[in-house]
């Protein structure tokens, strides 16, 4: 998660003479230095916001190993018994539709964030590297398209797919997730800091088609924007609930998030189902947690805050 | 400038070439879809006789009937003003807790920030939906550990799920899960920020409080504009969250929020007309909101770069 792109901050630097933390130690900023090798209060006070974060999960963690009458009758942080017996239970639920739920909501976001990523890649690069007419209304009108609320779009997106008889299919949460205006904007952010004006022209020079200097110049320098563009689609594209709300009623196409959703409300009816459900919950963060370990270090997360270096 | 220009009848049609699968899909799934919210809120189904038969219910021109019925419809309101509340209280504590995590990750020695970063990133990766369900089961008296907790100490169990408390329930759930997200965008841009400036500032005397009030969080403020933007769109399109809370009490209406009066009168009615209006006005109160945000962000730093 460390930002490549960002210079090496002062804290790097060997300098031992300011107090250790800001605003925790009041009488000390004019005063002698303190000559501590730890800044106690920023450190706890970062533990502290760590272990509000990873409760939850270290909560469903432990309550997914409880057995149904373990649930209600142990101490909540303390191990149950029942987890084989969870996984079982839960694999069998509807003949496995749980594991259904979770090859969709992986299609939907790979495939999904796979062509959002194609996409905004080749108009990012149109929009930072030609001068043409229309440019800056082009951009403007796409980014009116962040700040539509998704209900807006749903609604209609849903009568007119309707109309096409496409709903309550895979093409209907798939097809109106793959223009990203947010895509959009980050790929043109990139495309601008890291293909230089130079290299395209040299291209142009050596005969090349614009769409060959796209495909075997630009685009290969783009690789690490474009990366973060597809991690940022793909978690959008697993975590979204209202399109597959809207969109689809046969329950063997709903998302993993659709699913949960579904089986807790029948869980309010019958609390047995509740240790399907948190056993559920933790399997589907699960493969995200991972690939989020995994390729963290892919991030730049410099674009996400417009702070690319160029 | 002019080389760039000098290009071959080829080049200039490329960029409209390469935006075109772009202008394709905003055309279908953005205006297009508008195009039919707008049209659909300016009509109603008139019924004529019983409404049986070919030609009984038509559609037709309804005027701004269906505005008009929203804006005086109490309901909706009652929405708005619940989502206004979440809104206080989500934007300043999770803005607020973002930055501070962020000023403190770049504090001179502090240890852990690596794990502590990645910590409080995580709740990013887990959906919506899970993220309530998952604090939905920790408001849950028979199985929550805080209640535990409460119940030993003798203490009296507050119902997180009614009342009051169910702003701050919510509220935890968007907090504890965009945070993290947002420290990293705040923290990013504080690494980009060169070395000497805080070089100059030591040399001047300036303690590790001063730097951080009079030197990192101004220079951050681009940061800070785009995280707020983005949280206020967040906020009024909160859907998944309540939703999800939904089944555990009986606090939350399906009306709860605005976009789920939408739903509801679209899905649960069958009132499209209805719906469609109430749609345009949110996008409205939405696009208001969001520009007015943005221009009132950029008159202040238009006045600060004057000074």
């Amino acid at each position: 998660m460390s930002a490549p792109h960002a210079p090496v901050s002062p804290s790097a630097s060997a300098t031992r003479k300011s107090a250790p933390a800001a605003g925790t130690t009041p009488g000390t900023a004019q005063g002698p230095p303190l000559r501590r090798r730890i800044a106690l209060v920023p450190t706890a006070a970062l533990l502290l916001g760590a272990l509000y974060c990873l409760l939850p999960v270290l909560w469903v963690v432990i309550a997914a190993t409880k057995s149904g009458s373990e649930l209600f009758s142990t101490f909540t942080f303390w191990p149950g018994t029942g987890f084989t017996q969870n996984v079982k239970d839960l694999s069998a639920y509807r003949d496995g539709v749980y594991w259904q739920w979770m090859a969709n909501s992986a299609f939907y976001a790979g495939i999904g964030a796979l062509l959002s990523t194609a996409v905004s890649a080749i108009s990012g690069y149109a929009l930072a590297i030609y001068r043409f007419r229309g440019r800056e209304t082009v951009f403007n009108v796409l980014m009116a398209g962040v700040l539509m609320p998704p209900v807006i779009l749903a609604v209609p997106q849903y009568l007119l797919l309707a109309k096409a008889d496409l709903t309550d299919s895979y093409a209907s949460v798939l097809l109106p997730l793959i223009l990203s205006p947010y895509g959009v904007y980050l790929a043109r952010i990139y495309a601008a800091a890291a293909v230089p004006a130079d290299v395209v022209e040299a291209g142009r020079m050596d005969g090349a088609s614009e769409w060959r200097i796209f495909l075997r110049v630009a685009l290969p320098m783009m690789v690490p924007g474009l990366v973060t563009v597809f991690l940022f689609q793909f978690v959008a594209i697993w975590n979204n609930f209202l399109l597959p709300y809207i969109m689809l009623s046969d329950d063997e196409k709903f998302p993993i998030t659709l699913g949960l959703f579904t089986l807790l409300e029948q869980g309010s009816n019958t609390p047995a189902l509740y240790t399907l459900v948190i056993t559920g919950a933790l399997l589907a963060v699960v493969p995200l947690i991972a690939l989020f370990l995994v390729i963290q270090r892919f991030w730049s997360l410099d674009l996400l805050s417009g702070a690319v270096k160029s | 400038m002019t080389k760039a220009r000098r290009q071959s009848y080829g080049a200039k049609g490329a960029p409209y070439g390469f935006l075109l699968p772009a202008g394709i899909l905003f055309a279908l799934f953005f205006v297009l879809p508008i195009g039919y919210a707008l049209w659909l809120s300016l009509h109603k189904v008139e019924v004529k006789g019983l409404g049986l038969g070919k030609g009984a219910r038509s559609e037709v021109w309804a005027g701004l009937t269906n505005y008009a019925d929203a804006l005086t419809e109490s309901e909706l309101l009652a929405g708005a003003l619940r989502v206004l509340g979440y809104g206080a209280i989500v934007i300043p504590v999770m803005l607020g807790l973002a930055l501070l995590f962020a000023l403190l990750l770049d504090t001179e020695r502090v240890r852990l920030a690596p794990f502590t970063r990645l910590a409080i990133f995580l709740p990013y990766a887990i959906p919506g939906v899970v993220a309530a369900l998952l604090w939905g089961f920790l408001y849950l008296p028979d199985v929550s550990p805080f209640y535990y907790v409460l119940d030993k100490l003798g203490m009296p169990q507050p119902d997180l799920l009614d009342g009051g408390p169910l702003y701050l329930a919510l509220s935890n759930i968007a907090v504890w899960g965009g945070t993290g997200f947002n420290m990293i965008v705040i923290y990013t841009s504080l690494r980009a920020i060169p070395a000497e400036v805080y070089e100059a500032a030591k040399l001047d005397g300036c303690s590790p409080l001063q730097i951080a009030l009079r030197i990192k969080i101004p220079m951050v403020a681009p940061s800070l504009v785009l995280t707020f933007f983005f949280s206020i769109i967040a906020t009024l399109q909160v859907f998944s969250e309540p939703t999800t809370l939904k089944p555990l009490t009986n606090s939350v209406s399906t009306t709860w929020s605005p976009l789920m009066k939408v739903y509801q009168d679209a899905f649960g009615k069958g009132d499209l007309y209805s719906a469609a209006a109430e749609a345009v006005l949110i996008a409205v109160v939405t696009l208001a909101a969001s520009f007015g945000f943005l221009r009132a962000a950029n008159s202040r730093t238009r006045q600060g770069n004057a000074r």
